[in-house]
């Protein structure tokens, strides 16, 4: 059964067309990364699938529907600077406010919203820092709530918009690991956006790329190629295979303008290379 | 200090506004929008004085106007978060037509300080009444509201994403600011709102992590402080605003106390063993 699909879809924002001409279809189970530079519609994709941007042509399908809003079998992660960095409020409780928020009346559990709570955060690993304020815990921490949150319900579709943002290398793998744990042993289909490719190479099914105002849906093999992407990214572009690690350039004299590594060179410098790939990083920039 | 009438209805009064300031303000503050309530307050003036001038009890000419403004930043949304400048002339040029309105009444003076710090002890029975059912109808809003209001405040995209109106709760929410900010405007002025809404909300969420345990820490404070002033300005004869102020301004102190000395623990360098 097909999961999500787009069917000559065109989506604009503001007037401006962000993706146009955009057919996919993705199955029940797949693991898809969807990668792309900043502003080229990652985020439009996702939101058109959630219902909260209507395609000014084509048709949005999830799980069989006409894409709506409050569809309660797709969970969402929103990217992370949507949660206020200085919330004191605890873990438990910002996953709390999540079960059955679309209802009106008092925010009270139940035994059985309590239950949810409780499975939810058990399922990420997140039970003994479910008590700590928001605030106080690192961001790999702050993303396996945040994953909790995305699961409330039981959704068979999860959107993850860049859950690696702002992670170092080492919580990044940690994240991915337990995104793909999570789908394979609840059965779900993801699409887990993301500016590197990498980090997801050993766990996606098929990669979803968008530029240019095209998506191209395949393979790592069949679309991270030359002519794929400098289609997508209107301009020359070299793949370079090193190490079971892939490498996008814009322009072979200007090695560190690495396109979608932007966020990349912050981290470097923000922690030690102590991880084992941050050295591969660097002997692929140098 | 029971025995007065006035003291007893100033009481009542403090009792039922900071029932109501404590959780609105609790909201208030997890959502960020303390400067739409302080603008609000301001607003409110102009109301006032508008209903003094055409005869009307200032209390209704107060919430007239707060809650059509509530309505009005809760439509125009985030667009106005990011225009202080847009806000501050706004709350300025509110003032100023409250100014004009205070021109025409005769009794100027008491009538302006009244509405910009607060006269509880002139509170009457029928107000009483009045903040009352005011009151309930806040708080019964606010429960009606509670849990989508919670969702969209912690997470709006996912609570869009599920079918919660951002624009319906921001109007909802700010139109219940509104009849708390009229009612709080009763006991401390218009200009002393914030201390009664914000300052016991602001210090609950600093020392709680739980929703509703906070809510109610809030109310407490709220309580606590309302009432202290109460009784402080009757021991001292001082005005009651000045020293409920000063209580909400000491419970936000002391509430910051507990982190820093937690920092300062941390930041001690420790001998070695």
């Amino acid at each position: 059964m097909i999961a999500l699909s787009f069917r000559d879809v065109e989506l604009a924002l503001g007037g401006r067309t962000v993706l146009a001409g955009v057919n996919l279809a993705i199955g029940q189970g797949e693991f898809i990364g969807l990668l792309g530079a900043n502003g080229s519609g990652k985020t439009t994709l996702l939101r058109a699938a959630l219902g909260l941007v209507a395609p000014r042509r084509g048709a949005i399908e999830v799980l069989g529907k006409a894409a709506s809003r409050g569809n309660r079998a797709i969970g969402y992660m929103p990217q992370i600077r949507a949660v206020p960095a200085n919330l004191r409020l605890s873990g438990r409780d910002f996953v709390a406010g999540v079960v059955n928020g679309a209802r009106w009346g008092l925010p009270l559990l139940g035994a059985e919203g309590r239950r949810e709570v409780e499975r939810v955060l058990e399922r990420v690993g997140a039970t003994a820092l479910a008590h700590r304020a928001l605030a106080e815990l690192s961001g790999g921490e702050r993303q396996r709530l945040l994953l909790a949150q995305v699961l409330v319900g039981s959704p068979q579709l999860l959107l993850l918009d860049e859950p690696l943002m702002s992670l170092d290398p080492s919580h990044q793998a940690g994240v991915v690991e337990l995104v793909a744990s999570l789908q394979r042993s609840l059965g779900l289909t993801v699409l887990f956006s993301a500016h590197e490719l990498n980090p997801l190479l050993g766990v996606m099914d098929r990669v979803l790329y968008v530029g240019n105002g095209q998506a191209a849906l395949g393979t790592v093999d069949a679309v991270i190629t030359e002519p794929v992407l400098s289609r997508l990214y209107g301009t020359r572009i070299e793949v370079v295979r090193l190490g079971g690690r892939i490498f996008v350039m814009a322009g072979a004299q200007d090695m560190a303008r690495d396109t979608h590594g932007c966020g990349e060179h912050a981290h470097e410098q923000a922690h030690e290379p102590s991880h084992d790939h941050s050295h591969g990083e660097h002997a692929a920039d140098a | 200090m029971l025995e007065y009438g006035f003291m007893r209805n100033a009481f009542a009064a403090a009792a039922i506004v900071a029932l109501v300031a404590g959780p609105v303000g609790y909201f208030l503050v997890l959502r960020g929008q303390t400067f739409a309530g302080h603008a609000l307050a301001h607003i409110g003036f102009t109301g006032a004085t508008g209903a003094f001038l055409i005869g009307v009890a200032p209390l209704w000419g107060l919430l007239g106007m707060t809650v059509a403004g509530g309505v009005a930043i809760g439509l125009m949304g985030e667009r106005l978060a990011q225009r202080d400048v847009a806000i501050g002339l706004v709350l300025a040029l509110a003032l100023g037509f409250g100014l004009l309105f205070l021109h025409f009444v005769t009794s100027y003076a008491t009538q302006a300080t009244a509405l910009l710090f607060g006269n509880v002890l002139a509170v009457d029975q029928a107000t009483v009444w009045s903040l009352l059912g005011l009151g309930i109808v806040a708080l019964a809003a606010l429960g009606v509201i509670a849990r989508p209001l919670l969702f969209a405040s912690l997470q709006p995209e996912l609570a869009e994403a599920k079918g919660v109106s951002l624009r319906l709760m921001a109007v909802l929410f700010l139109a219940i600011v509104a009849f708390a900010t009229a009612e709080a405007a009763q006991i401390v002025g218009v200009l002393l709102v914030f201390m009664l809404m914000v300052g016991p909300a602001a210090a609950s969420l600093r020392l709680t992590r739980r929703v509703g345990p906070g809510v109610l820490l809030a109310a407490a404070f709220a309580l606590a402080e309302a009432w202290g002033g109460l009784a402080l300005a009757y021991e001292t004869n001082w005005p009651t605003s000045f020293w409920i102020t000063a209580l909400s301004g000491l419970v936000y102190g002391a509430s910051l106390l507990p982190a820093a000395l937690l920092e300062a623990e941390s930041a001690r360098p420790r001998a070695a063993p």
